[in-house]
């Protein structure tokens, strides 16, 4: 502790590693080809930072200091190693030959997009979505094996194992390290934009567990939304990261402190982050008036319109059916057709509701799914058919497998008993 | 990098076609793949005759053993491969989601090990 106190220069070294250390790393993998390569330079860049900044003090550009010394190191121990592995000193030299010393000469702009080609690397669909997300929190977010298997409820050997594989998989199949031309740009976005939005979801309402949310995966995802915004100012971007603030906006009203669920009908809008809600609502008015409006954009259009109004019977639900209906234009699901319905049964009334999703438990495609059952049995407790909700919320509670979820599913059915 | 892109479509739907269309589509694909070997980028491609031709061989403790049919019995069946050599896994993509075949069966594209296959 007392190193920290008569050492300034030690704590500032690690404000730059938590700064930088990523954005050093993507450029580190760029210059050496290689993920493990750069992730051992990146340590060793470091290492001689501890020993030398102290002394010699913080180095004007603290980032092309890392990256010349890491790629450095980098040379130098292939150059070492070539002893037993011949091979190693053409890399060596091909390196040195092919990519340029960032404090040597002026570093291109290439190095801003290194992040990015890291994020799409990490998105590639041509790893498998369970790799993609532990990826991304790795490489991209910093976040530790430990920390991601303790967000997805899995060991920490799994996570290793599936980040060792795609890294396998990313070498040996030469996945290449860039950002896509135009024409496969949009697609792509799309997978990494799905990415960002699982993690945020995993965050904001946990698949499975005891919890209903896990914060700190909504932080990143908002994060990782930010720097993709900053590199790719895409309206669907623009969509995405406006979606993840509006509905962060309610996270402290959406759980009671007993960490019950609280519908958004009853939730207290006083406790909603009115900064999160300014930061969304401009960001979907810019995403609305590009002209290119995308599924993002619409949802978090939804997400605007609930922000705006005080109270639930305030709500402009006219508004939210005529967005769904665009939503369903754009993405045809049963989800967002059941979401519809809920908006429906809050303009015209419960009966229609009910209608509505009678005809869609009908077709099938939604007779597992929880919330589908919740919302036909709230469609007859409003109505007064109490048996009828009775057996829904009983269906709802078979399903449901999240624990808040299920202790509200029990609330409703005990306020019905009684 | 070398990739080998093994296509699979259904021998029954590829049977069911019209012969006019069956006819375009292998047009189709002779042209694509000429192209690609003017650029340089082909190998080798063939498309195979149906699994019912296949013969599968086996030597377990010195005996061979040879069974009429596919190795494995799958929906979609392996009908021809190219064999490209381009730079990346996206360029790889590329030329396989352009290939005719991708619009109706499923294209694997595995990277060639270059060093044996130790």
């Amino acid at each position: 502790m007392s190193d920290e106190h008569t050492n300034p220069t030690r704590t500032a070294v690690e404000t730059v590693y938590r700064a930088e250390s990523r954005q050093v790393l993507a450029t580190l993998i760029r210059l050496l080809g290689d993920f493990d390569a750069a992730e051992e330079a990146l340590q060793e860049a470091f290492a001689v930072a501890m020993e030398q900044w102290p002394r010699d003090g913080i180095p004007a550009n603290p980032r092309a200091w890392l990256v010349s010394t890491g790629r450095f190191k980098a040379i130098d121990g292939m150059r070492r190693r070539a002893r037993y592995d011949a091979s190693l000193n053409e890399l060596a030299t091909h390196i040195e030959t092919t990519t340029s010393d960032p404090l040597v000469e002026q570093m291109d702009e290439s190095i801003e997009d290194d992040r990015l080609r890291l994020i799409f690397t990490c998105c590639h669909p041509a790893l498998s979505p369970e790799a993609q997300i532990p990826m991304t929190l790795r490489e991209v977010c910093d976040l530790t094996t430990e920390e991601i298997a303790r967000a997805f409820l899995t060991k920490p050997a799994t996570i290793a194992q599936r980040i060792v594989r795609a890294k396998a998989k990313i070498r040996d199949a030469r996945i290449p390290y860039e950002v896509p031309p135009p024409p496969e740009l949009p697609d792509r976005v799309e997978a990494v934009l799905r990415v960002v939005y699982l993690v945020f979801n995993e965050g904001y309402s946990a698949s499975f567990g005891p919890s209903l949310t896990r914060a700190d995966l909504s932080a990143e995802a908002i994060r990782l939304g930010r720097l993709l915004l900053q590199l790719l100012p895409d309206p669907e971007v623009m969509g995405l990261l406006a979606l993840m603030l509006l509905h962060e906006s309610r996270r402290q009203a959406r759980t009671s402190a007993s960490g019950d669920l609280v519908l958004l009908e009853q939730q207290d809008r006083s406790l909603w982050n009115r900064d999160l809600i300014r930061e969304g609502i401009t960001l979907v008015k810019q995403a609305l008036a590009s002209k290119r409006i995308g599924p993002y954009t619409l949802q978090a259009a939804i997400a605007a319109v609930h922000a705006e109004a005080s109270n639930a019977t305030e709500t402009d639900w006219s508004q939210i059916v005529a967005l769904y209906d665009l939503l369903l234009q754009a993405e045809p699901s049963p989800i967002v057709e059941l979401n519809r319905t809920v908006a429906v049964a809050m303009r015209d009334g419960p009966a229609k509701g009910l209608e509505l999703v009678d005809a869609l438990l009908e077709r099938g495609e939604l007779a597992q799914y929880h919330l589908a059952h919740a919302a036909r049995a709230d469609f007859c407790r409003r109505l007064g058919r109490n048996a009828d909700a009775r057996a829904s919320y009983q269906r709802a509670l078979a399903l449901a497998k999240q624990e808040p979820e299920r202790r509200f599913l029990e609330r409703r059915l005990m306020e019905l008993q009684e | 990098m070398k990739y080998l892109c093994l296509v699979y479509v259904e021998e029954k739907l590829l049977n069911s076609m019209p012969q006019n269309e069956r006819i375009a589509c292998s047009n189709e694909s002779m042209a694509y793949c000429d192209a690609l070997q003017k650029q340089g980028q082909l190998i080798a491609a063939s498309p195979l005759h149906p699994v019912d031709t296949a013969t599968t061989v086996r030597v377990r403790e010195g005996k061979t053993s040879t069974t009429d049919g596919p190795f494995a019995e799958t929906k979609e069946q392996l009908g021809g491969f190219l064999m490209i050599d381009v730079p990346d896994l996206n360029d790889a993509i590329r030329i396989a989601a352009n290939f005719p075949a991708a619009r109706f069966g499923s294209i694997e594209v595995r990277p060639l090990k270059e060093l044996g296959c130790a």
